[in-house]
């Protein structure tokens, strides 16, 4: 758990992890290498048609995109292009905005089999418990850093301490952040660094035991050293969960995630293995953005 | 409400003013510059000036009263007989002090409610009728609700009681929480709406409902605000006069219930400042039961200005 060992700026993509058991890919995988066990992948989440508008401004555009299961889906995109809009969709977190109107489907496996959350009568308390958000500044409850880690357990009816506590020091394990806060569990989380209160956030976040994390540019507000160590995390929280992070640094979309979905004017405009986004995207307007020509 | 924020709406008015001046006046800005920082001086130290001089004469009335009476007995004496040269405030300061805090417990539950009702819950349009509405309460004057308490509440109290009157604490606390609604209201919604809303909606991601979420998360953040108002609600309820004396029979004894006649330190004062001679020991005393309630004010202002400071470094942090 010493993620101060791992360099925080390795650049080379990580490689998308196969439900079937397949040969250990190399670290530089080929492109045609990627693409294929992409494809063996299972999603975890799939959105058709997903429109959102926001009163008369549109946000996003009928998107189509698959989330593969167990690893990093990064989007990109230039400011006001629908990315916040998208992740929050998944969570039916836009909804807490006036005026918002959602259309189309997002499927999630749930229970074995994919539901369309946006069903009638589906239970939001269960989605979110499903899917977690991890937001853009780090925002930790005014309390204790432990009653912020087994906040959702808390309020999903587990009292008895010894549980919580445990469910505490797993996700704070998971998080990267046990050793730094061990001693100090009943100090208030206004009290941590910046890096280590995204961290607390992300271990808050991992104590409910989601599927999946949404996270909105969980760096943005963090220094590089800190940003290396989520980094760090995203690659091994990928393991377990289905992770879809927002993120305005290429370098930082190359380095963590598998798929990167690329998104401009509310539109989906390309999404394939990272490394082939990075290298050779298809549409003009993707070769345009991640070679810097606009955005 | 800008009657009851006035900390908040003093800064735009100054600078509207300053702005207006400037503009109209652009020319010589310097000199008339100088003229209005002046005439600003001069009702600063107007207002200094008038607060020294009540502070010095209700001190000096005060303090002509200790040379005859000891300040304990006064504070702690249990009889108020200035005939025979008793002059015990207790009954009247536990009256002001247990109508306040029946107040504090009838309007704060009540306040809070509404406060989370305005900020979290209700429609804009339903915010429309309930806003003006408040405001309408906080502007009616206090013998108005004394009146009504006298002509409804007491003899409502008389009828379901069985008490003789009806008259005591129990009908003041009553009607002096109605008055403090619309001050805690305005200033514990302010308090709510000034949660940043990524740790509502942080609580919401977790797969929590909205009561969790309230009761949780937005109260505790929301908490030395919602605290700071208690205690402004608390100023005001202990200085009230006029509603709590038509309300409370006006008996100076220790009351042994909340529906016998009691008396408080307000009401006792205005009661007998017109029939105790200047200088005499009755008329000293009153003075200083107006001292006790400045310092009882100036305290609460104190706790007031801490639960602030703790507001803001709380909010510092978090950023
Ligand atoms: N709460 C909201 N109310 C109204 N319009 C909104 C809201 N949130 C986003 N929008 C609009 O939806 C569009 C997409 O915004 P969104 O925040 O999803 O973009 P983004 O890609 O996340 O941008 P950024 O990179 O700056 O975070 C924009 O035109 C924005 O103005
Ligand atoms: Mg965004």
């Amino acid at each position: 758990m010493t993620a101060e060992a791992m360099s925080p700026l390795k650049i080379v993509p990580m490689v998308p992890k196969v439900v079937s058991p397949a040969p250990e890919a190399p670290e530089m995988a080929t492109l045609a290498g990627q693409a294929e066990t992409d494809r063996e992948v299972e999603p975890a989440v799939r959105v058709r048609g997903l429109t959102v508008a926001y009163g008369s401004t549109p946000g996003i555009k009928s998107i189509d995109l698959d989330l593969p299961e167990r690893s990093v889906t990064a989007l990109i995109g230039p400011s006001g292009c629908g990315k916040s809009t998208f992740l929050r969709a998944l969570n039916r977190m836009n909804e807490l905005f006036q005026g918002v109107a959602t259309a189309g489907e997002v499927l999630v496996r749930w229970d074995g089999q994919f539901q369309n959350i946006y069903a009638p009568g589906v239970d939001l308390v269960e989605l979110r418990k499903r899917v977690g958000m991890v937001f853009q500044r780090p925002n930790p409850f005014p309390k204790s850093i432990f009653e912020n880690v087994v906040y959702g357990p808390r309020h999903h009816g587990v009292s008895n301490r010894a549980l919580l506590a445990e469910a505490a020091e797993e996700a704070l394990h998971q998080a990267a952040l046990w050793d730094e806060v061990k001693d100090k569990l009943n100090a208030p989380a206004a009290a941590l660094s910046g890096g280590q209160q995204q961290r607390l956030c992300i271990a808050r976040a991992l104590a409910v035991r989601p599927d999946v994390i949404l996270m909105d540019e969980p760096t943005a507000s963090l220094d590089p050293i800190s940003t290396g160590k989520i980094e760090d995390l995203l690659g091994k929280l990928s393991k377990d969960y289905t992770i879809v992070i927002v993120t305005h640094n290429l370098q930082q979309a190359a380095r963590v995630s598998h798929k990167t979905a690329f998104f401009l004017n509310g539109e989906l405009i390309e999404a394939a293995p990272t490394l082939q986004m990075m290298t050779n995207p298809r549409d003009r307007r993707t070769e345009n953005y991640v070679t810097g020509r606009f955005g | 409400m800008s009657a009851l924020n006035t900390g908040r709406t003093a800064v735009p008015t100054q600078t509207g003013v300053g702005a207006a001046v400037r503009t109209r006046l652009r020319g010589r800005r310097r000199d008339t510059g100088a003229i209005w920082r002046g005439l600003f001086f001069a009702s600063a130290i107007f207002l200094v000036i008038s607060i020294a001089a009540i502070l010095v004469m209700v001190g000096r009335q005060a303090a002509a009263l200790f040379t005859q009476v000891r300040p304990l007995a006064f504070l702690f004496g249990r009889v108020w007989a200035p005939e025979h040269g008793l002059y015990g405030a207790l009954p009247f300061l536990v009256g002001s002090l247990a109508a306040t805090g029946l107040a504090l417990l009838i309007g704060v539950p009540l306040g809070l409610a509404g406060a989370i009702y305005l900020a979290k819950l209700a429609t804009p349009r339903a915010q429309r009728v309930m806003r003006p509405a408040i405001e309408l309460l906080a502007g009616i004057p206090s013998v108005v609700y004394g009146w009504v308490g006298l002509t409804a509440l007491v003899p409502f109290i008389r009828r379901h009681s069985g008490h003789v009157t009806g008259f005591g604490l129990l009908a003041a606390g009553v009607v002096l929480a109605v008055m403090v609604l619309p001050t805690f209201i305005s200033l514990a919604e302010d308090a709510l709406r000034a949660v940043p809303q990524d740790i509502e909606h942080g609580s919401l991601a977790l797969g929590t409902t909205r009561w969790q979420t309230i009761a949780h998360v937005l109260i505790p953040a929301a908490w030395p605000g919602i605290a700071a108002a208690g205690i402004l609600s608390m100023a005001r309820a202990i200085g009230e006069t006029m509603a709590v004396q038509m309300v409370l029979g006006n008996s100076p004894v220790i009351p042994a219930g909340l529906i016998v006649p009691a008396s408080t330190l307000t009401s006792e004062i205005v009661l007998e400042m017109g029939s105790t001679p200047q200088g005499s020991p009755a008329n000293n005393a009153l003075f200083a039961m107006g001292l006790l309630l400045l310092l009882i004010s100036l305290g609460l202002i104190i706790a007031v200005r801490a639960t602030r400071k703790e507001a803001t470094a709380g909010v510092r942090q978090a950023h």
